[in-house]
């Protein structure tokens, strides 16, 4: 076919996959997405696995190697149809967190780390040329295949020359494409829906090709299975470890893969699309595997020996004159190329200018954050991006001299893309996973494929001396790149993936089990690790009013672009129910804002930029301990002030307490005072009224005789009490002398008991008594003791109102103390007034006063209380009990 | 699991027995394609003269065609109760509450 019409074909091509992404963006941007966020379009744009790789390489890997170009999507089909473990919840977290890229999100789950955000960058970075160059080697390939030259000298440039205008042209097709604006979230429909178009065109052009060979070139699939098996792949040469090696590879970079993370987690509408693309997906697979032994097979039976394997599809219906089957066929390659430039570039694009760009551009000029135009400057670095990537890919396309199997250079970038599955797979499930260990093994794995395949890719000499690839390094012969420590009977494929992954898991467990994650990092582990058992929702509030809403506005514009911006916040402002376009900024207002932001330049250059205008600029770690330390010393200086508040407070009480005291012992003193007072008066005014009488004269003489002893017994009295009173002021004031001495108890009761006895005569008591007991020696005052004692037993004889008086004294010596009841058998003294019968001129009865001043009892507790004991009322003996208690042995004050 | 006041019921209702055996089914699915796609290394191909990779293509082809029936008939009951993934939340009260 002539060259310039295939240019213009592809042209032609690339124009209606421009007009179908054109209408599918108008759509979207009507808010009429219906189809375009199918199930069925989200599946076939994951189909982007499916490269040139797939269209061109597979037949040739199978040519090559029989059956293990299955691996590649058997690998992928073993990930989607478990995606109930991991997909799932990548999905899952990608949505809840806003996560723009396969680094965005490792930067994230690691608290946001840049420094983690550049690693992933750099490693997709250079993981991709290869993958990039094996698009721009089959597409090259293609067109030097299939373009013939023409008559009027329009003659195909040579495969150098091509190559520069296939990396050119996609560049400029991907800019147009991906980033013509910034999107308000990183989601692109008319890239997707583009793709899916594509997706759908490689998978009918590979199935028309399939079809023609098994139905067209042999006689039907029974005629295929015998060709198969009398072919040059017919004895299927398994190696177990590559077999094992590769299905896991294609496993982890069908995750990995950056741009299969964009159309898998970032391009997701809808979780449950993963449902159906779980068997969808791996069914499209199946598809694009189905007639890729048989194209093989036919093509090694009927095309010359020096035929590149790698271009069967599309020279053996050349070869068959079927020129129709053969430009769909060029066009489904051409198809499966730019649709993974375009995605790839783009998802590495967004990586750079959001975890390399931004990030040193905040750094150098902060002011610049708001005032300057961010919008040009993410636009014009992915632009910058998407044309440095593409070079690379020439670049590596050139260095490797593009002529190795198309399946080999696809499996170094697969191998590359594999050294985050460690980092990622443990980072969503294992908490104790860390930023540094996260670093240190995505490095080491880096390092060591880049040393052990990607560096010897380009040949020995080319890159590494070919001397080292026999000694090693410096003479270090178990360093050498394909045969580290000593391992040089495996394949170089598998070797580069098996110290790449085994040191790159070391690396991270030990950096993770060693170091101690800060403060960010762990709150963002919880929320990965746990993402199913939290509800969404970002868990950092913005503050209120701390940002002016023009400023905010102002930013915004610069980012999302006027007419966004000012459509955004006027909703905002109409949701608070204000007019115009300033919402106040609530929390809740400014987590929408820098959400939407997030979707234009990243989470973390979007957090930072509101940081500028909200004023928490740079809360680092740092800042968070001195808040603590203060908020420390805070508490402490709050609770000193409790402390010595609740001191005041306590003297405070005792001062009213003692206030009441007072108060009572005023009261107190003032009865006393009356009290006595009265006492006085009652006997002198018997004095008076009978001397006066006496002093009238005239009187009978047994009258006189009368008068005089009532006189006298009330002058008797009157002394009794002045002397009951100087008694119990000198026991109240402690200055009374004790006459220590051993006295024995029984003869003091003894004692007691005669000198009351003197009390109302006429009554006979029954005296009941355990003289044995009695029989101990005190140490006391025995004058003072016995004066309790008489008081005791006068009042018995006074108050017991029994008919049959009995007292009972009972003694009982208990560890250093003597205690001596007397219980009578009278009526006892009422509950209410045992608390009274202590004090002064306390008197329960007036019926029966028998001389006494009621100071009595009063006394009695105040010898007690000298004397070292007690005297209690004991309630419950069937009549009035009291309870001396003394020490045996009383030692004097040492005052 | 989120902190519940109440502890989760032990037996399950029917369907909802039957929704986390489906789960079950969806974890199991992929060890089952893995063992299955082992199975050549098992065969040692590359130890026989035998022409087989007709056959063993065939196997895997077979193989990979009921993976991806299963994970649909799977997918399609877990697809509706894709929100509830916590188990308080689908765990079903029981007749006995």
């Amino acid at each position: 076919m002539p060259f310039n019409i295939l240019v213009l074909s592809c042209l032609a091509y690339v124009i209606f996959l421009f007009g179908v992404a054109w209408a599918a963006e108008r759509r979207a941007d009507r808010g009429r997405l219906g189809w375009l966020q199918s199930p069925l379009i989200y599946t076939l744009s994951l189909s982007i696995y499916c490269t040139a790789w797939t269209f061109y390489g597979a037949v040739g890997y199978a040519a090559r190697s029989g059956l293990e170009f299955l691996t590649i999507y058997l690998g992928p089909t073993i990930v989607f149809i478990g995606w109930w473990w991991v997909l799932r919840k990548l999905v899952r977290i990608g949505r809840q967190q806003r996560v723009t890229s396969i680094a965005d999100l490792i930067s994230s789950r690691f608290g946001k780390s840049n420094l983690l955000g550049v690693i992933v960058t750099v490693i997709a970075v250079v993981a991709a040329t290869p993958y990039i160059a094996l698009q721009l080697q089959s597409v090259t390939l293609s067109f030097s295949v299939f373009a013939s030259p023409t008559d009027d000298g329009f003659a195909p440039p040579g495969t150098e020359a091509t190559a520069v205008w296939v990396a050119g042209g996609l560049a400029l097709f991907t800019i147009l494409f991906g980033t013509r604006n910034l999107d308000a979230k990183e989601q692109h429909h008319g890239i997707v829906t583009a793709i899916a178009v594509e997706a759908v065109v490689k998978l009918i052009a590979l199935i028309a090709v399939g079809v023609f060979v098994v139905w067209g070139m042999a006689d039907g699939p029974a005629d295929m299975i015998a060709r198969i098996s009398a072919s040059d792949v017919a004895d299927w040469k398994l190696q177990p470890g590559r077999w094992t090696g590769l299905l896991f590879a294609a496993g982890a970079a069908v995750i990995c893969l950056p741009r299969m993370f964009q159309v898998m987690v970032v391009e997701n509408a809808d979780e449950r699309h993963l449902a159906t693309a779980s068997w969808a997906f791996p069914l499209y697979l199946f598809a694009m595997s189905l007639f890729i032994v048989p194209i093989a097979v036919m093509g090694l039976e009927r095309l010359p020996a020096t035929a590149n394997p790698d271009m069967f599809v599309l020279t053996l219906p050349l070869a068959e004159g079927q020129g129709a089957l053969a430009m769909l066929a060029f066009l489904g390659g051409f198809s499966s190329a730019t649709s993974m430039v375009i995605v790839e570039s783009i998802a590495l694009a967004t990586m750079v200018s959001n975890h390399v760009v931004m990030p040193v551009w905040l750094r150098l000029r902060p002011a610049k954050a708001v005032s300057g135009d961010v919008r040009r400057l993410v636009l014009l670095s992915r632009r910058m991006s998407i044309g440095v990537v593409l070079g690379l890919g020439y670049a590596y396309y050139r260095m490797s001299g593009g002529s190795t199997a198309l399946a080999a250079i696809g499996l170094i970038a697969f191998v590359g893309v594999a050294q985050f599955l460690p980092a990622m797979i443990f980072g969503i499930f294992w908490r104790g996973a860390t930023r540094i260990g996260a670093a240190l093994g995505m490095t080491v794995g880096f390092v060591v494929w880049a040393y052990t395949l990607f560096l010897p890719s380009f040949g020995p000499g080319a890159v590494i001396p070919a001397l080292v690839f026999v000694q090693g390094p410096f003479g270090i012969d178990w360093l050498r790149p394909q045969a580290l420590f000593g391992v040089a009977t495996m394949d170089p494929l598998l070797h580069a993936l098996f110290w790449s992954m085994v040191l790159n898991t070391a690396a991270f467990l030990t950096g993770s089990l060693f170091t101690f994650p800060g403060p960010v990092e762990r709150m963002q582990g919880a929320a990965f690790v746990r993402v199913f058992d939290t509800p969404s929702g970002s868990p950092r509030g913005w503050e209120r009013g701390l940002a002016d809403p023009e400023d905010l506005l102002v930013m915004s514009q610069r980012i999302m672009g006027d007419d966004d911006a000012l459509v955004f916040f006027e909703a905002e402002a109409k949701g608070q129910g204000k007019a115009g376009y300033l919402p106040d900024p609530t929390p809740e207002f400014m987590a929408r804002l820098e959400r939407r932001l997030a979707g234009s330049v990243g989470a973390a250059t979007a957090h930072a930029m509101m940081s500028q205008l909200a004023g928490r600029a740079t809360v680092t770690v740092e800042d968070l301990m001195a808040v603590a330390s203060e908020s420390a010393q805070i508490m402490e200086y709050s609770a000193r002030l409790e402390s010595q508040q609740e001191e005041v407070t306590r003297t405070a009480r005792a001062l009213r307490e003692a206030n009441e005291k007072l108060m009572q012992l005023s009261i107190q003193k003032d009865a006393f005072l009356s009290q006595i007072s009265h006492e006085l008066r009652t006997p002198m005014t018997s004095i008076r009224a009978f001397s006066e009488i006496l002093t009238e004269g005239d009187l009978p003489p047994e009258m006189v005789t009368n008068y005089g002893r009532i006189i006298h017994d009330e002058a008797k009295r009157l002394t009794r009490l002045l002397d009951d009173l100087l008694d119990l002021s000198v026991l109240e004031n402690g200055t009374v002398q004790l006459n220590l001495g051993l006295a024995n108890l029984s003869q003091m009761i003894d004692r007691a008991l005669a000198s009351a006895s003197h009390t109302k005569p006429e009554r006979s008591f029954v005296i009941h008594r355990d003289l044995p007991m009695e029989n101990i020696f005190i140490r006391t005052d025995a004058d003072r003791l016995v004066q309790v004692f008489i008081n005791l037993i006068s009042n018995a004889r006074k108050y017991c109102d029994s008919d049959m008086p009995e007292l009972r004294i009972s003694v009982r010596q208990r560890g250093g103390r003597v205690t001596v009841d007397f219980a009578d058998n009278g009526s006892g003294i009422p509950k209410a007034s045992q608390a009274l019968i202590f004090e002064k001129f306390a008197r329960l009865t007036d019926q029966t006063r028998a001389g006494g001043a009621g100071l009595g009892l009063a006394i009695c507790r105040e010898v007690m209380a000298n004397l070292g004991g007690t005297i209690t009322y004991l309630p419950g003996q069937g009549g009035a009990a009291f309870r001396v208690a003394v020490p045996l042995r009383l030692e004097r004050k040492t005052d | 699991m989120a902190p519940s006041s109440r502890n989760p019921p032990l037996f399950l209702r029917r369907s909802s027995y039957r929704q986390r055996r489906r789960r079950d089914a969806a974890r199991l699915l992929p060890v089952v394609g893995l063992f299955l796609m082992l199975m050549p290394v098992l065969w040692a191909p590359q130890d026989t003269v035998r022409r087989d990779t007709a056959p063993d293509g065939i196997y895997l082809f077979v193989v990979w065609a009921l993976l991806i029936a299963f994970a649909m008939l799977i997918s399609r009951g877990l697809n509706t109760a894709d929100e509830g993934d916590d188990p308080a939340a689908t765990a079903d009260p029981g007749p006995g509450r």
